[in-house]
């Protein structure tokens, strides 16, 4: 068991605009966050690749209530996307007005359009990236 | 391994913002809990206690050695439980089975919190831990964030008109608060009206404030004992028959399985396979509706309605008192109130009480055998049990 990516690696890509993930030798599941053993088959052999970031929208919300520290940022589109990889990843949706988010967009396809990073505050190790997507 | 039962049952009232301690109220709830089987503190020997948040809501972590000091425990073990919302079940059902080994004959197992001490943007935050902090918190999702992530799933995955689900999750909303009207020690003892329920704001789409369970202050403890030392205590023993653990990682990596939980389902397979009874049997269940949502997708996970239709059972009055199977009689999470740390002993309390039929005009008659069901984060811990009369 060796660990083939790490959440700093991981962190660092998503930031330069890159999705990373793992890929079980033994099974080709993938996974888009860092694990040591792959979550279908238990096997241990996992490579790192990079990720298109292109899928679809699972599932979604508007959020209207902020924790602390994320005022500023309300109301925003919180969305589920699996991956054309397989697997599934949290992150915004740019270019659409959070009022007009609707369960249309359940199933439209998306492409990562970049990132957004969450500063941090003074509960968290430092800055989080996450993915934004845009309707195709 | 010995048979295990419930000796005796603490509760404070659930409340909002009140000036006590956490250790205060889990001392209140343990005396009542002590005295109703009228053992002495020194009898205890091992203190196991739900706790989720203390570190922020009093500055105090490792509560639960000071727990035992004020409630006289005489330097017995103490264990702290941190599985979010889950924490006082986890604990129960450790306690079980270190009663269970013949380890001990006397446990006391329960929760306390303050979740009220924190404000709500500071608990919104911190309750927002118990998801992903990498994965999830990073893109800004709170927990009714990801059950209104869920309730889009669920009506998507079983083809239900928002609108439809929408009228369905009031209706949970609705008859936990005419529950908690009938709980004198719930947080909301009104009833909610379907005019209230649709006009309250909206926190994360679908989810309104009337889906969202309360921030409460309160706590819960249990006499947990082996089957012979509990003959000396009470005419009533309630007996554990089942108990069910499972874990699972972020939302992310449920994908296969969501809207259902995984953890869940694999904790119910321990509890009815321990218990040798199913979801046939069982005739009051407390389970974790801390979104009206979550009330669905537990009641189709436990096996009491097929996927996608309990709902409609709800809709129909399958899930009140007298109904297929009586639905949070406390009022639930929703009305009797969410303290994390001590959700799951106040399940039991109820089903306890429940149990020895005690539980006045919210009473389910003659009911037998009971259950909880408590959800830690976005499914990351489940834990269930099965608790019948031992009388």
């Amino acid at each position: 068991m060796e660990a083939k990516l790490t959440f700093k690696e991981y962190n660092e890509n998503l930031k330069q605009g890159r999705l990373s993930g793992l890929k079980c030798s033994s099974c080709g599941e993938v996974s888009a966050q860092p694990r040591l053993i792959c979550a279908k088959c238990g096997g241990s052999q996992l490579e790192a690749l990079e990720l298109k970031g292109s899928g679809a929208i699972q599932t979604f919300t508007v959020n209207y209530v902020a924790a602390e520290g994320r005022e500023s940022e309300i109301p925003y589109i919180v969305a589920i996307v699996e991956l054309d990889e397989g697997p599934w990843v949290m992150g915004n949706i740019g270019g659409l007005k959070p009022e007009e988010a609707g369960m249309d967009i359940m199933g439209r396809k998306v492409r990562m359009d970049g990132t957004a990073v969450f500063a941090g505050d003074r509960y968290s190790s430092g800055e989080i990236a996450r993915p934004v997507f845009r309707l195709l | 391994m010995r048979k295990v039962v419930i000796a005796g049952a603490g509760m404070t009232r659930f409340t909002g913002k009140q000036p006590r301690t956490a250790i205060e109220l889990f001392g209140d709830a343990a005396s009542e809990a002590i005295n109703e089987c009228g053992i002495q503190p020194r009898q205890v020997q091992a203190l196991f206690m739900g706790n989720f948040m203390g570190d922020f809501e009093e500055g105090q972590a490792h509560i639960q050695a000071f727990t035992a000091d004020y409630l006289g425990l005489a330097g017995i073990p103490a264990n702290r439980y941190e599985n979010a919302c889950a924490s006082a079940s986890a604990a129960i059902r450790d306690a079980f089975i270190w009663v269970a080994s013949g380890q001990y004959d006397i446990v006391l197992a329960g929760g306390a919190e303050c979740a009220t001490k924190m404000g709500t943007p500071l608990a919104t935050r911190t309750f927002a831990m118990a998801s992903d902090s990498r994965y999830e918190y990073a893109a800004g999702v709170t927990f009714p964030g990801v059950f209104a992530m869920l309730a889009h799933l669920y009506a998507r995955r079983y083809n239900i008109p928002l609108e439809t689900l929408k009228n369905q999750l009031y209706q949970v909303s609705i008859n936990s608060h005419y529950y908690g009207a009938r709980n004198p020690r719930a947080q909301f003892q009104k009833e909610l009206t379907l005019e209230d329920a649709r006009k309250s704001p909206v926190v994360a789409s679908p989810l309104q404030l009337a889906d969202c369970c309360p921030f409460t202050d309160g706590a819960a403890v249990l006499v947990i004992a082996s089957e012979d030392a509990a003959r000396k205590l009470t005419k009533k023993p309630v007996l554990i028959a089942g108990v069910g653990q499972a874990s699972a990682g972020n939302l992310l990596s449920q994908k296969e399985f969501l809207p259902r939980i995984r953890s869940r389902e694999l904790a119910a397979e321990q509890s009815y396979k321990m218990s040798g009874l199913g979801p046939k049997d069982i005739g009051v269940v407390e389970l974790h509706d801390c979104f009206s949502i979550a009330a669905l997708i537990a009641l189709e996970g436990l096996g009491f309605f097929p996927y996608g239709t309990s709902g409609r059972a709800v809709e129909k009055g399958e899930t009140k008192i007298g109904g297929k199977i009586a639905l949070n009689p406390s009022g639930g999470l929703k009305a009797k109130g969410h303290p994390v740390g001590a959700t799951g002993a106040a399940q039991a309390f109820e089903i306890v009480r429940q149990l020895r039929g005690e539980c006045g005009e919210r009473q389910v008659e003659g009911v037998k055998v009971g259950m909880t069901d408590t959800l830690g984060g976005d499914g990351g811990t489940l834990c269930n049990m099965i608790l019948r009369c031992g009388w």
